[in-house]
Formats: structure tokens, C-alpha cells, sequence
């Protein structure tokens, strides 16, 4: 496994291998479907929209709508403005969705098509409504991309009123469907009253029913999103993912904001439903109480399985930065954290971690690869990974146990449905990391050091 | 009105005229005429891929000991990171690149001043890590568009680290789908490689082209040959190599079992080396047998015709029993089947054998000669869409030109129903009254599992879940969903195994909640008893 990998590392300005990102578009398509009704329409060559589709299904395993420009040569030389439109009419007769969120490609970016003026002469229907962000492929990775379909929503449809909702807008950052639920779980314990944008949860983890939904039930409603504007404040949960949007929202509809880690872990946790609790000026629900007292129980509980432990962490920056919060909350050692979407900020966030458990020796890097995790396990290795599916070939080539958190895990089920924020998401992620680790001490131990009981 | 009417009528005009002439009726006796490989429909949510999967993605990745460098944007490459299932094993004196993903990582600057430095320094250093054998470079979309030079690139790196280095423009707005990308792999791998090696002639000797060895086909399908008795020189290109494919032109016979991906290679293979094809099926028992008697016949040698029985006769008493148990299950069924360029027509074949009944057909990318045979070839004019993907000839080699068969020969072969260079297409082996879909998309995907209700759906993972949560069940005929081989022998057995399961899953009965049948309120307030 992964035989060619040395254990020499060289310098690398500029071959990529085994990344840990992918590009711009997936995201808006994955931030578009978490819009009801909203067919995600990819301004490109068609097949940039099937492999996004493809990776989505295999991620959720669930459908993942999308259509395409379908650009030719032709439109590549001289633009795909009659392609857009074309594909704008038959989309609103064949498919009739709501709205239709169109990203771009490197291939419509590079040659500059001019998104505005051809939505502006496209004919949309009475009351449909078409909006767009770009996303060129060649920038940033496919965190970037979600939140840039995100400011496309609020720079198209999001309204101050001048009459407040009350609401609490909420940006959930890159989770997953189970992850929107139990935000919104919260919030709902809470008695806060919120905008959530954009909310997978009834889309990409649909109910089977025996009868194919094309817009499920799930999403963010359009007039929710106009109402965004009339927010009291918005929360935007990952800070590298979420503050983009945000800071879009304050300046086009005054809603001011405040950035939150992803809330993994106990403390982030905390801060998400402290920032709740002074926005609702309820008093926290005993239930909360309870959840908490029970995840700390279980820390205690197993501190021993898990004290010391090293880990490697690979992912989304915000998804890494959070588990690194739990692992330094259950005595483990991130040694190394690493993401593939640039920014220099994820390594500064990732040393202040450190610096606030005292840990020396860990180290975090932004726009790197998996071979280079490799390399560097192979000079010093960890006790666990965690990632997604890509790093299970590390994880046998270097038998290490791998927990599998993130995007995209694309080689086992049911993982989409729960949670891993909130204290129950820390209770589940407590659940995943001390399998791991006590399986493979079944798995490793003499015959006579077996224990019945752990 | 038929279905096809029922479908095609909901289109505006102008989608129907474009549509009426993909989506067809057999019929009896009518020669039937389709329309393939034109441009897609703009926002039709087409199933199509691009010009860089079918050259990246389906033929050169397969080649297990080339370094392939994803020249673009990190997408392409990522996307087609052990996705397809393309098996592949090193060993002691073959590098396997299969678990890696090489690309330039194209960032704006490359695309406002040029990727041709970066592009350089990647080779250097996948030279440098590596030492490959050869590495090949694919480009992306905006590659074309900025006007980097990669074939120049190639060239200077060639001559600078002694190693084979081609490239690839396989931009993926090239051509209308996946086709495209086939076709440029080919005339690469044509022009640069095959012939090239000087390995030493074998007996028996056979290619097996247009073979990725999803799920372990190839290897399979290996297997039997090599009972008989046969010399695979390459396979191209599953499990493939740069190393054997060099000696590609030593065969004596290519098998053809891919003809819309490799077809190209397997024409020109014949014009410059004298090599004869012929259009196997290694899905399905009928196509099995009828591949290897062909190819007995074609060899003419007593032993090798009295091998290839024994070996039918034994590995069909092997599965006997288990095909006989899951048609029990399955007669009687009806089934859709959409898959890419060639799976489609395979396992018809094999659906019949098992009493399965296919009442929709279709082709993401297929050309009208994979639908109605390679007869239509000379009537077929390229469109304005697909003229950017070059053809290339190719003259007699004047050194390893081989006549194998004499005319009096080739006469006694064609009245024995061995068609050399010959391929009948898809509608040699459908039913009539089956409704064929070219390019399909997600809306006729939809309306006919409505109208055709088969037990069924083949196809492949976009289609996947929206086919299951309308209640029918469905496999991948792509990915295999993770299983195989589905080839030879055992293959089918294991194909038959996995659609019992996907038919009588239990699941499949407890999707409807108990109270949505059965009443909540149990009659005291005057209800309709």
C-alpha cells in the first residue's frame, strides 16, 4: 500500500500529490442543495457537474441534482452565454425548480463569461428567480467555493426591511445534514428563533418513501433567505468557512455577526450555546445541562484509553481545527493538523489551540497534501487517524487505526445522519475514537493481556 | 401514444426536436435509425462526462505503471482518484501508481501567466520521487484556453530525463462527452507507444483491448484464456502497462471487448501491423462461448479447438447449478439498462440467460455504429461539435506487417459466423418493442421508470438513489456497486447473485409505515362500518 511513498521527505513547489481538497464548484453545489426547491446549475463543460453530482451521491448516498451548461468548443472560444440561457429555459420547463444557483467553472472563469449580463437577458419565468456565484477552480478549494454560493444568495436575494425578524441568522459552515439537525435541535432547545442557511438536512439525507422527491421537503426557503437581511445577528459557526458570508451580510443588510469555531468539542460547544443564551435571554433548559454533564461523564470515564494518545488530523479547516479541540479535550496530542485548502489563518488558529493546552511539538499546515502526511508519519508516527476516506490508505499502509470524520467519506454509510457537533456529536465522536483505539488493543494484545472487562 | 410519445411530449419544441431523434422504438423489421455522439443539451442534466474522463479517467489511468499528471485545477485530478474501479497490482520490477494522485494544482497565476513552468517542475519532481518509466500529462480545460504548449513540455522533458513523457489535450469542452477523450487516448497511445518495444513473437498469442478490469473483469477473463492456452501479450488497458503495451504488435489477434473506447487502436493496429480483430463478449455465457470458439476457429489449431471446449464445458458445469437456483428467482423480470459506450449491448445477453427481460436500452456516449453496427460507419459525418478531436492514419509498417490469414481462409471463417473487423452494434441482439435512450438524462430517466415500471435499473451512481427511493431497485453497472468480477464464468454467477439480492432485499417490503395502510382509529365514533 502506497509502496512508492519515501520516507525521505523532498521539497514540492509544484506537483500535488493526493490532495486533501477539491475544487471550487462541489461546494456551491453542495451550499445550493441546502436551498428548497433550488436546482445547483453548473456554468462549465459538463463534466466538472458530473463529478461533483458523483462525489455528492457518494458522500451522502443519496441523489444529487445538478445540471449543466454543457459548454462545446465553440462556447469556449466565444463564450457560453447562449449555452447559459438555453439551459436556464429548459431547466424552468423540464425541471421547474424554484430558483435556479448557477457557479461557474475554471473553464467559463478563464474565459471571463459575464455572469450578470446573461442572467439579465435570460427569460425567467413569473416568480422564478436565477442567481449565480463564481467559482473558479483555480482559487482557494471547495470550502471556498461553499461560501461563495452562500454570498451569492445573500447578494441576490437577502433584504433589510427595515423591519427586524428577531431571528438569529445561523451560517452552519461545511457539515453535514445530521450536523444542520442537531444545530437545529439546539437552537430550537434554546428558544431561539433562526435562518439557517443553507440546511441540507431534508435534502441530502431524504427519507426513502417508495416515490422519488426531486425537491424534498428539506432547504432553506427563498423568503427565509430574503429575510436574512432582517436578522437580529448572525452566528457564522466555522470561522475559515463562515465569516466570509457574514461579513457580506453585514455590509449589504447591516446584521451584524459574530464568527464561532465549529462547535466540536466541549468548549465550542460552550461558546455556541452561551452565544445562544445571550441572544435568547432564556435560561438554558436542563436538557442541556444533562447532555453536557453526560459527554463530560464519558470523558472522565474513559480518560485512560485516550490520555497521550497522538493524532494526525487531515480535512476541511474548520472540521480539523474543531477536532483537534475534542482530541486536546480527551488528553490526546494533535501532532499533526492539516488541511489542503490554503491559509496561512488555519495554522495560526491551529498554534493558538496548541499554545492554550501547552502543547509543544505539534504541527499544522494549510495547502498540503497526504503524501506529505505520509512522509512525516512515516518519520514519527501517531496512534490515530482522523479524516475522511482518502486516508484509509495511510492508515493500512502504516496500520494505524483511522476514525472517519469529514468530507467526503465515501466508503461507508450512515455517517451523514449523525452528528458531530454539539455535545451529543462529541459524545458520538468520543463513541468513534475510543473504538479505534480499544479495538486495535484487542486486536494487538498477547492472548494473556486480553481483558474481559475495559 | 406510446411511452416514448408520452415522454417526448412533454418536451418544449425545440427540446423535442432535438430529442425525438435520440429516444427511439425498436421495431420489427425497420431499419432502425438513431441519432448519437451529438453536442448535449444545455441544462437537460445530461449523464455525460467530459473529453478529460474518457482519456484520463477510462484509458490511461488503468496503465498501472505510468505517472499521470492532472495538468489543471485540483478537480479533474481529484475526481478521478481511485474512483473507477480499475484494478491494477505491482510487483518487484513494476511501480503501481493506481493509489496516487499527481496533479499540477493549477492556482490563478498559472492561468494569468501560463502553467508551463509549474507544469515542468512537476515532472521534475514526479521524476525525482519516482523514477517512472513514463509519465503522462492530461490537460484540463483552461490548459487549451491559455495556451499552454504541453506537448513542447513533453518533448523537452523527454529528452531531458530519458524517460517516456507524452501528453495528452484532452480539455474536457473537447468533443461532446467522453468520446472524445477516448479517441485522443488512443491516437497516443498509437502513435508513441504500441510498437515500440521488441519483445519476442508468442504462440497463441491475443490483446485484450478495451478490457479496464473493473471489479477484476480482465483478470477473469485472463484466467480462462490462459486454461486454454493462449498468450495475453497486453491488455489495454486494465492491469495494463506502459511495459506491455510497447510489445502490443507482436500479437496475432486483438479481442476487441470495449469497441466504442478502443476501436480506434484495433483499426489501426490492423492497417499498420496486419493485426485481424475481432468483437468478443466476455459478459454472459452465449457471448463467452461464442468469443472463444471464435477464436479457436480463428487460431484453426486441433488442440487449442479441443482446450477451448473442455475449458467451456468445465467452468459451465462449475456455475451450473447456482445460475440454474437465481433463475428461479428472476425469470420473468424486466429490466433498464443505461450504462456508458459498450455495457449496455454486453449484458443483454446475460439478463436473457437469467429469463430477465431488458424493456429500456440506452447509451450515455455511445456512436450510432455501437447502436446499429459498424456498417453505417461510411454514412456517419463528423459533426461541427466533434472536429476538434483529431483522427490520425497510420501506414503499413513495412518490418512488422503480418498477413495471419489467407483469403481462402478468411472466406472459410466468415461462413463459420466469424466476422473479423466486424462489430453488429446493440440492435443485433435487442428486442423489439424496446424503447433505446441515447444520451440519457435525468427527466426520461425518471418518466420511464413511471411508464416502463421494470424490476430493475442499471446504471450508475447519479442515477443510483433517485431510481431506489422511486422503488425500484438498482445496480451499478459502472462501479459494479463495489462488487465483481463480473466477467467470464464466475462472473456471471456473481452477477446473478447480486441482482437476486437487489430484487429481494427485505427491505424492499417494509418501506410503507404500517399506519399508512392500516387505520389508526379503531371504530367507536360512528365511522363508515
Amino acid at each position: 500500500m502506497l509502496d512508492l511513498t519515501p520516507k525521505e521527505q523532498s521539497e514540492r513547489s509544484a506537483l500535488r500529490i493526493n490532495p486533501i481538497k477539491t475544487c471550487q464548484p462541489v461546494g456551491a453545489m453542495y451550499a445550493a442543495l441546502g436551498v428548497h426547491a433550488c436546482m445547483p446549475h453548473s456554468h462549465g463543460s459538463q463534466g466538472c457537474c458530473s463529478f461533483h453530482r458523483m462525489f455528492l451521491s457518494r458522500h451522502f448516498k443519496d441523489p444529487a441534482i445538478a445540471s449543466s451548461s454543457s459548454f462545446t468548443e465553440g462556447a469556449s472560444v466565444f463564450g457560453g452565454g447562449a449555452n447559459l440561457k438555453t439551459a436556464i429555459k429548459n431547466i424552468f420547463d423540464i425541471y421547474n425548480p424554484d430558483i435556479i444557483a448557477v457557479h461557474t467553472t475554471c473553464l467559463s472563469e478563464t474565459i471571463g463569461d459575464d455572469l450578470v449580463g446573461y442572467i439579465n437577458d435570460a427569460k425567467i419565468p413569473e416568480g422564478k428567480i436565477v442567481v449565480h456565484t463564481n467559482t473558479p477552480s483555480y482559487v482557494g478549494s471547495h470550502i471556498t467555493g461553499y461560501y461563495n454560493m452562500i454570498t451569492g444568495f445573500i447578494k441576490y436575494l437577502a433584504e433589510a426591511t427595515g423591519e427586524k425578524n428577531n431571528k438569529l441568522a445561523l451560517l452552519p459552515g461545511f457539515v453535514n445534514p445530521g450536523d444542520m439537525r442537531e444545530m437545529k435541535r439546539l437552537m430550537t432547545i434554546m428558544g431561539v428563533e433562526y435562518i439557517m442557511l443553507p440546511d441540507t438536512s431534508g435534502v441530502m439525507d431524504a427519507p426513502m418513501t417508495g416515490s422519488y422527491n426531486m425537491y424534498p421537503k428539506g432547504g432553506t426557503t427563498i423568503s427565509d433567505i430574503k429575510d436574512l437581511g432582517n436578522c437580529e445577528l448572525t452566528l457564522a459557526l466555522g470561522e475559515l468557512t463562515s465569516e466570509f458570508p457574514a461579513d457580506f451580510l453585514e455590509k449589504k443588510c447591516k446584521v451584524p455577526y459574530q464568527t464561532l469555531p465549529l462547535p466540536i468539542g466541549v468548549e465550542n460547544t460552550d461558546a455556541f450555546i452561551m452565544a445562544l443564551n445571550h441572544f435568547s435571554k432564556n435560561e438554558v433548559p436542563y436538557e442541556i445541562d444533562e447532555e453536557r454533564g453526560q459527554l463530560m461523564d464519558i470523558l472522565l470515564d474513559s480518560h485512560q484509553y485516550t490520555y497521550n494518545k497522538s493524532v494526525a488530523i487531515y480535512g476541511d479547516p474548520d472540521t480539523v481545527l474543531g477536532l483537534a479541540q475534542i482530541t486536546m479535550e480527551m488528553g490526546m496530542i494533535p501532532k499533526y493538523l492539516v488541511t489542503g485548502t490554503p491559509g496561512k489563518i488555519f495554522e495560526e488558529k491551529a498554534k493558538m489551540l496548541f499554545d492554550k493546552f501547552g502543547l509543544e511539538g505539534c504541527v499544522a499546515k494549510a495547502a498540503a497534501d497526504l503524501f506529505e502526511l505520509h512522509q512525516w508519519i512515516k518519520n514519527d508516527s501517531v496512534d490515530l487517524l482522523i479524516g475522511g476516506t482518502h486516508g484509509k490508505y495511510v492508515a493500512r499502509a502504516e496500520d494505524i487505526p483511522l476514525v472517519r470524520v469529514g468530507f467526503p467519506i465515501i466508503d461507508r454509510y450512515v455517517h451523514s445522519y449523525m452528528p458531530i457537533v454539539g455535545y451529543k456529536g462529541a459524545i458520538r465522536l468520543a463513541e468513534l475514537i475510543l473504538n479505534a483505539l480499544m479495538d486495535r488493543q484487542d486486536r494487538d494484545c498477547e492472548d494473556e493481556d486480553m481483558e474481559m472487562v475495559m | 401514444m406510446d411511452s416514448k410519445e408520452k415522454v417526448l411530449d412533454k418536451y418544449s419544441s425545440k427540446v423535442y426536436k432535438n430529442r425525438k431523434e435520440h429516444v427511439i422504438t425498436i421495431e420489427e423489421g425497420e431499419p432502425n435509425v438513431i441519432q448519437a455522439d451529438t453536442r448535449a443539451i444545455p441544462g437537460i442534466m445530461t449523464n455525460r462526462g467530459c473529453c478529460y474522463a474518457g482519456c484520463k479517467g477510462v484509458v490511461l489511468s488503468p496503465l498501472k505503471d505510468v505517472a499521470i499528471i492532472t495538468h489543471g485545477p485540483i478537480g479533474c485530478g481529484f475526481y478521478t482518484w481511485g474512483t473507477r474501479r480499475h484494478k491494477a497490482k505491482g510487483d518487484e520490477n513494476t511501480q503501481s501508481f493506481g493509489e496516487y494522485c499527481f496533479s499540477t494544482d493549477m492556482q490563478e497565476t498559472d492561468i494569468v501567466f501560463g502553467g508551463e513552468k509549474k507544469l515542468k517542475k512537476a515532472i521534475k519532481e514526479v521524476f525525482e520521487i519516482f523514477k517512472p518509466n513514463c509519465i503522462m500529462i492530461c490537460s484540463t480545460c483552461p490548459v487549451g484556453l491559455i495556451g499552454d504548449d504541453i506537448h513542447a513540455v513533453a518533448a523537452e522533458a523527454e529528452e531531458l530525463y530519458g524517460i517516456k513523457i507524452l501528453a495528452f489535450s484532452c480539455e474536457g469542452y473537447k468533443g461532446v462527452s467522453q468520446s472524445g477523450g477516448h479517441h485522443i487516448a488512443n491516437n497516443g497511445l498509437m502513435r508513441s507507444v504500441i510498437g515500440t518495444g521488441d519483445a519476442e513473437p508468442m504462440k497463441y498469442s491475443v490483446n485484450l483491448l478495451g478490457e479496464y478490469n473493473i471489479g477484476g473483469d480482465g483478470w477473469e477473463t485472463e484466467r480462462i484464456l490462459k486454461r486454454i492456452g493462449y498468450n495475453v501479450v497486453s491488455v489495454m488497458t486494465g492491469d495494463g502497462s506502459y511495459a506491455e503495451l510497447k510489445n502490443a504488435h507482436t500479437a496475432d489477434l486483438n479481442l476487441v471487448q470495449c469497441h466504442r473506447s478502443i476501436n480506434y487502436i484495433a483499426e489501426m493496429m490492423k492497417t499498420k501491423y496486419g493485426i485481424d480483430w475481432i468483437k468478443v463478449n466476455f459478459i454472459g455465457l452465449d457471448g463467452i462461448k461464442k468469443s472463444l470458439r471464435d477464436m479457436a476457429l480463428f487460431f484453426n489449431d486441433p488442440d487449442l479447438i479441443a482446450r477451448t471446449e473442455a475449458v467451456i464445458a468445465d467452468e459451465e458445469e462449475e456455475i451450473a447449478e447456482g445460475m440454474a437456483h437465481y433463475k428461479t428467482r428472476l425469470e420473468g423480470k424486466t429490466a433498464a439498462i443505461y450504462v456508458g459506450g459498450s455495457r449496455t449491448h454486453h449484458y443483454i445477453n446475460l439478463l436473457k440467460t437469467l429469463g430477465v427481460e431488458v424493456v429500456l436500452a440506452g447509451y450515455e456516449f455511445g456512436h450510432r455504429d455501437d447502436y446499429e453496427g459498424r456498417d453505417v460507419l461510411p454514412s456517419i459525418k463528423r459533426d461541427a461539435d466533434s472536429k476538434n478531436v483529431e483522427s490520425i492514419t497510420v501506414e503499413k509498417d513495412p518490418e512488422n506487417f503480418k498477413s495471419i490469414l489467407t483469403p481462402e481462409r478468411l472466406e472459410e471463417l466468415k461462413n463459420a459466423g466469424v466476422h473479423l473487423e466486424e462489430y453488429n452494434g446493440l440492435w443485433s441482439d435487442i428486442n423489439d418493442n424496446t424503447v433505446v435512450t441515447d444520451d440519457y438524462n435525468h427527466f426520461e430517466t425518471e418518466e420511464f421508470l413511471k411508464l416502463l415500471k421494470p424490476d430493475i435499473f442499471f446504471s450508475g451512481i447519479k442515477d443510483k438513489f433517485l431510481i431506489q427511493k422511486s422503488g425500484v431497485p438498482s445496480r451499478q453497472l459502472h462501479s459494479y456497486d463495489y462488487a465483481g468480477p463480473y466477467a467470464g464464468f464466475r462472473g456471471a454467477l456473481n452477477f446473478a447473485k447480486d441482482i437476486t439480492m437487489a430484487v429481494y432485499t427485505p427491505a424492499w417490503n417494509l418501506v410503507e409505515a404500517p399506519w399508512k395502510n392500516t387505520p389508526t382509529l379503531e371504530g367507536s365514533l360512528g365511522g363508515t362500518e
